[in-house]
């Protein structure tokens, strides 16, 4: 039954991939309660459309990298659906996941970069595994450390880069496929102010050039300067989304909310673009 | 491409987990040596055993009063027993003869003592299939006829070597059973070990989407490795023991040459395939367990 949906969802899904008007990333009412009781998220509903720059902001442990590990698919939700291009995720095989997560570029506070390679041989690696060819590799390697601008560290090791640079890196890493959606949980958590807007600089880039991209962070500061759209997530519930929003608003969130909810209908039919 | 990748990578996990690979490593040559080593001599063993139990034969005596009628009489319906494969006379004279080159302290000065042949001429009974032979002493023993005096059949001697051969056997496969069971738990430990010491690569390998089985053949390799090798240092050093000392003796003494046993060239395949195998169960435990992908 389930995989007589699947198949003949599988062309209008691609095609549904393709209109624009097909949201990138959407929840739907998505619960997810964890194996102690603690609430990750509490009935989200929200939409993110192609191209769009999406801070998803809170104080620890609101739902901002359970939102991230959802999209992964690396835990599932307790309730609700989570369509990414239109695809739900919880119909998806677990053969498809590696497929579906080479579409999406995950960046981490902590970077997570292979220790004993080399940054060239960081980014090599994660095509490596998902058997790119050794021409493809070496045609697109160098081409993405240029964009970051790391030409000039290939042969270091990790330890011997700074925090930035190891953030770019990690940002390399994700973007070396150019994937349509862009992850980024706290990618400035562990830099300081300036290099911080340098790494919002390069993801900036990246979204200009066409991807969604979703940064999960509690940088005030970056967020009021960048002025884009802002997701508020607190005890897992949206309580805020607003177009060009700053980190907190004027506003108290429950006036803002009651606002909000007025103005958008509690986000159901999205936001408009 | 990806197999060398794979194989680097298997190299570099075996690099860092050099000392548990080492120990699963003498565990399955441990393993394929003592196979290596029993498997022969329970065939050999075996093969006595049945050696043996071809010759089992029943005797009939016949009384020294029956008529030569009675004596042909008997000898037929032997024969018409199902089951027989073959019925011998032997005379007065000869089983003297036999008795006094067996033992011939015994029988020739006991005859000269006597001053007459003690023993009774019989029919020996060879049966087609040996586990057959009691039923068919006991038709013998029904048919009642009037020349034959008592049916002895020398099953207890066999029944002897047997459970003996039985017993060599299933110490053989307990030994090995259990040897076989600490490869896998060496092997699947040494992967566990790799499993961790890899598992930031685990990590990213997952996040940019590697597919599962591009994420366990490097490790299936590496104890695939381990088992290869174990493997075939345990043949090596067979055939140095089988060249050394099994040659030499078996030029000498045709006895160690005489019951069949598995060819040499089969035996090496038969030991690589177990270790190869015990080895790869034990890295798929492992992978079954730790790493849920």
């Amino acid at each position: 039954m389930a995989s007589v949906r699947t198949e003949q969802a599988g062309p209008r899904a691609r095609r549904r991939a393709q209109d624009p008007n097909v949201p990138v990333v959407e929840f739907r009412d998505v619960s997810k309660v964890y194996g102690g009781g603690s609430v990750g998220l509490d009935g989200a509903t929200m939409q993110i459309q192609r191209g769009e720059f999406v801070f998803l902001v809170g104080p620890t442990g609101c739902g901002k990298s359970t939102c991230i590990r959802l999209l992964m698919k690396e835990i599932e939700p307790s309730k609700g659906e989570l369509f990414i291009a239109g695809r739900e995720l919880g119909g998806m095989p677990r053969s498809r996941v590696p497929y579906m997560r080479r579409n999406i570029g995950v960046v981490f506070q902590d970077y997570k970069l292979l220790p004993n390679r080399t940054v060239y041989d960081n980014v090599a690696y994660s095509l490596q595994v998902i058997g790119e060819s050794r021409q493809e590799i070496r045609r697109k390697v160098p081409d993405i450390l240029r964009l970051v601008g790391l030409s000039t560290k290939l042969h270091n090791y990790p330890d011997e880069l700074s925090g930035g640079e190891q953030q770019r890196v990690s940002i390399a890493r994700a973007f070396v496929n150019h994937p349509p959606l862009l992850l980024a949980d706290e990618p400035t958590g562990n830099l300081d102010p300036e290099t911080s807007i340098g790494i919002m600089q390069l993801i900036y880039r990246i979204n200009r050039a066409g991807t969604t991209v979703v940064v999960a962070t509690h940088d005030s500061q970056m967020v009021d300067k960048m002025r884009r759209r802002v997701v508020e997530l607190r005890e897992g519930r949206i309580v805020r989304d607003q177009l060009s929003g700053l980190y907190r608003p004027d506003e108290s969130t429950t006036e803002f909310a009651v606002r909000l909810r007025g103005e958008l209908g509690v986000g159901d039919e999205g936001h408009p673009n | 491409m990806p197999f060398t990748f794979f194989l680097r990578e298997a190299l570099r996990g075996l690099k860092r987990s050099s000392a548990p690979a080492l120990a699963a490593l003498l565990t399955v040559l441990l393993t394929a040596l003592v196979l290596g080593v029993f498997i022969p001599i329970v065939q050999a063993t075996t093969g006595t055993a049945n050696e043996v139990r071809s010759r089992v034969v029943a005797d009939v005596y016949i009384k020294d009063a029956a008529t030569k009628s009675q004596q042909d009489e008997l000898k037929q319906s032997l024969e018409d027993t199902s089951g027989v494969k073959s019925v011998e006379y032997i005379s007065k004279t000869e089983a003297l003869e036999r008795a006094q080159e067996k033992n011939p302290k015994a029988f020739k000065e006991g005859a000269e003592l006597l001053g007459a042949n003690p023993l009774p001429a019989s029919f020996r009974v060879t049966p087609e299939d040996p586990d057959k032979l009691d039923s068919i002493v006991a038709t013998i023993n029904q048919s009642a006829q009037p020349a034959m005096d008592e049916v002895r059949n020398r099953e207890e001697d066999t029944d002897k070597i047997l459970s003996a051969t039985g017993l060599v056997k299933a110490l053989t496969a307990g030994l090995a059973a259990l040897l076989v069971f600490a490869s896998i738990a060496l092997i699947a430990n040494t992967i566990r070990l790799s499993l961790f010491a890899r598992r930031r690569e685990v990590e990213v390998m997952k996040l940019v989407g590697a597919t599962n089985w591009f994420i366990r053949w490097p490790f299936v390799i590496e104890g695939v490795i381990v088992g290869f090798f174990g493997g075939l240092l345990a043949v090596l050093l067979l055939i140095i023991a089988k060249q050394t000392f099994i040659d030499p003796l078996s030029d000498r003494f045709a006895l160690l040459a005489g019951p069949d046993t598995i060819d040499f060239p089969l035996l090496i395949v038969v030991l690589m395939f177990a270790s190869i195998a015990v080895s790869a169960i034990g890295s798929g435990i492992t992978l079954r367990r730790f790493l849920r992908v």
